[in-house]
């Protein structure tokens, strides 16, 4: 098992750089981060719009969350990689295709946490902001939203974990993440695949159930008593 | 200052306002009175359009708060609102709740919403927790922070919703001391609450409401004295048995 | 690049599209009939009051849980033969091996997704019910099966179904080893004909309809049993 490590560990690490593109591990890592941070203002909005009393603006939004929650990612793959290409006429690269329908995956689920989120804050924050004077939007940016997502933020790490994890189906088109490396590993050492796949299901492991924890720390220390909030009846 | 003319909500099929023509006028402190359900705090959030209604009209400063084509956020600017349970910004400290609004609406430089919210917090007693979160505040504390807070947009008019429900005993007169001090500045007020000893002491009219309407209105010399009111009658003595 | 349904409706390529979709559903319901006991299992197991058998639960949970669905099933297809003797090996190779693979690894990873919403609709159970059916005299294990668990799994439920929804969406990975469900199949018929957009129309219409049919019995469920609590 050692000697595998020491041999493939770069190659494990970060693919073919810097002779050919980024690969394994750390292109997992880097697609996660970029697909949520990109995927954060589209969930925004879309959360703000599913909590919308104009039923023109939430529903639409319902609808396109139940759809995309409907269909395998592996499906949203495929056709962004295979179809869209002929109606384009551009072909993107596999990494550029994965970013893409991370980002839309994690903007629905995103939205559905910024929306929860905003349904759990008290009436009573957006009410004295009003009464204030404040708009609905100036009301949002300066008092829900910064609260809803202080809140949700053990949600947005739980769904860096799901991003983290949904990248593996990158394999299937060809992707150079961190899955197609270990079996492109497995095919040339080929005798040790149980020791390849068990430091596979390792890494993400650790990566995957070190980030859960953070995000249940989060929520403990959100949790903690907060004195003197008296709630009204 | 403020006139109601016929004014009736619906919740459903629940009459929560029946017809309430009443007015207020400048300077004025008015208490609103009466058992839970009654449609008082109803009736006060209708002032700053919490509430919609559902016909009728609502003046306040000579104009329709209903208008077409009227601000919404500059007429919830102009009024104060104080609520039962403080809403303050808790992930604000207790100046950024004050200067939040004036600074960005534009009434005000973050210096001169900074001095004059330090003046605010003088006065309600609370400038050495300026830079402490809601969080560690007493309620008492948070409500008269609220007060600042509503204060520091220099409205004309303050709403109270029965700001002292919500806290401890102790600390109901720390708050009632504030309000006080509002009165006796000239300040317009209009105050839901329990607390009979403020609307004998500081209050100029009480409204009486029961089963969303205003039952009887007088000075408080003469409810307090001779409600003619069965309703009010019987509020009273029920409230002398506590 | 017009839209030909005909293929969809008889042919060579709708064959294959069918024995793909219907090797999906088998995958489905093969992998749920043994996920939804180990995960009941598991769930019981962490909520044991022995302490071992709790931890031994959370350790199960937590690594299957934080290992893609990917991952897995690379690993039983291509790790795991390697453990057998020669003998069981053969018998694998001789079976189906991608289809066996398949249903290990999605029994496995939907399993613990299951076990999770089972125990938390044991949590939502308020514990005064179990001090309730204690108290007249019931045995743990009885007061357990009598009033702990049908009010936890009526709670469940809502969770478990959406659950599955993710099982039948999750059945699509398995093409990476190749078993040869409806995904696989869809992508067969592209490369062999290039029509993309009528493969993944009725992909995604299969998808999109077995979904929508358990989401909508999940709701159905939640109006004819609401939780009812005191």
């Amino acid at each position: 098992m050692l000697e595998l490590i020491d041999t493939y560990w770069l190659y494990f690490l970060v693919g073919q750089y810097p002779q050919g593109p980024l690969g394994g591990l750390v292109l997992t890592i880097l697609l996660s981060g970029a697909a949520l941070v990109l995927a954060m203002p589209l969930g925004l909005l879309l959360g703000v719009a599913r909590v919308s009393p104009y039923r023109a603006i939430s529903l639409p939004v319902a609808g396109l969350v139940q759809v995309v929650r409907a269909v395998p990612l592996l499906l949203v793959l495929f056709w962004v990689y295979f179809f869209l290409p002929a109606v384009t006429g551009v072909k993107t690269s596999q990494a550029t295709t994965m970013l893409m329908v991370l980002v839309v995956f994690d903007s629905v689920y995103l939205a559905e946490i910024v929306a929860a989120g905003m349904r759990a804050l008290p009436k009573g924050q957006l009410e004295s902001a009003r009464s204030l004077g404040l708009g609905y939007g100036a009301a949002l940016r300066h008092v829900v939203l910064p609260q809803t997502l202080r809140h949700g933020l053990p949600s947005i790490v739980n769904q860096l974990v799901s991003t983290i994890k949904a990248t593996s189906l990158g394999y299937i088109i060809g992707l150079s993440e961190v899955s197609f490396i270990a079996t492109q590993i497995n095919t040339l050492v080929f005798t040790q695949a149980v020791e390849v796949y068990l430091i596979l299901a390792l890494t993400y492991f650790i990566l995957c159930f070190g980030l859960s924890r953070l995000a249940f720390l989060l929520e403990r220390r959100l949790q903690r008593p907060t004195a003197h909030l008296v709630q009204a009846s | 200052m403020i006139v109601l003319d016929k004014v009736n909500k619906y919740y459903g099929d629940y009459h929560a306002l029946v017809d309430i023509t009443e007015r207020v006028e400048n300077n004025e402190v008015l208490v609103v009175c009466g058992p839970s359900g009654s449609g008082k705090s109803t009736l006060i959030r209708t002032l700053n359009r919490l509430e919609e209604i559902d016909s009728g009209k609502i003046e306040i400063d000579g104009r329709d708060i209903h208008a077409r084509g009227l601000d919404v956020n500059a007429l919830r600017a102009g009024i104060g609102f104080v609520f039962q349970s403080f809403n303050l910004f808790p992930h604000l400290t207790v100046l950024e709740n004050c200067t939040l609004a004036p600074v960005k609406l534009g009434r005000a430089t973050k210096l001169e919403a900074r001095d004059y919210a330090m003046q605010l917090l003088e006065r309600v007693g609370l400038a050495h927790k300026r830079d402490a979160y809601p969080n560690a505040l007493s309620g008492g504390q948070q409500q008269r922070v609220a007060i600042a807070r509503a204060l520091a947009m220099r409205p004309p008019i303050m709403l109270f919703d029965e700001p002292t429900s919500a806290l401890d005993p102790e600390m109901v007169g720390e708050v009632l001391q504030v309000m006080r001090g509002l009165a006796g500045e000239g300040m317009t007020m209009v105050c839901v609450t329990h607390e009979m000893g403020f609307a004998r002491d500081v209050a100029d009219r009480v409204w009486f409401m029961a089963e969303g309407k205003i039952l009887e209105q007088a000075t408080p010399q003469e409810f307090f004295a001779n409600p003619r009111h069965p309703r009010a009658q019987q509020f009273l003595a029920d409230r002398r048995r506590d | 690049m017009l839209f030909d349904p005909s293929i969809l409706q008889s042919g060579e390529y709708h064959g294959w599209l069918v024995q793909g979709f219907i090797l999906s559903i088998q995958l489905t319901v093969i992998s749920f009939a043994f996920a939804l006991p180990f995960g009941a299992l598991v769930a019981v197991m962490r909520t044991s009051t022995f302490a071992p058998l709790r931890a031994l639960g959370a350790t199960v949970v937590e690594a299957i849980r934080n290992v893609p669905l990917l991952a897995h099933l690379l690993f039983w297809y291509f790790a795991f033969p390697e453990l057998l003797p020669e003998s069981a090996r053969e018998i694998l190779y001789a079976n189906n091996p991608e289809v066996v693979c398949a249903v290990i690894a999605l029994t496995l990873y939907a399993g613990v997704h299951m076990a999770e919403d089972i125990r938390s609709g044991i949590r939502a159970v308020p514990a005064t019910q179990l001090e309730a059916a204690r108290s007249l005299g019931l045995g743990r294990a009885a007061a357990v099966r009598l009033v702990l668990l049908p009010q936890a799994l009526r709670a469940s439920v809502p969770p478990l179904l959406s659950q599955t929804v993710n099982l039948w969406k999750d059945t699509s990975v398995a093409t990476v080893i190749g078993a040869a469900e409806l995904m696989y199949q869809a992508a067969r018929v592209e490369t062999a004909s290039f029509r993309s957009l009528e493969a993944f129309t009725f992909a995604t219409l299969a998808y999109l309809t077995v979904s929508l049919v358990i989401s909508l019995l999940a709701h159905l469920f939640q109006r004819r049993y609401p939780v009812r609590t005191t």
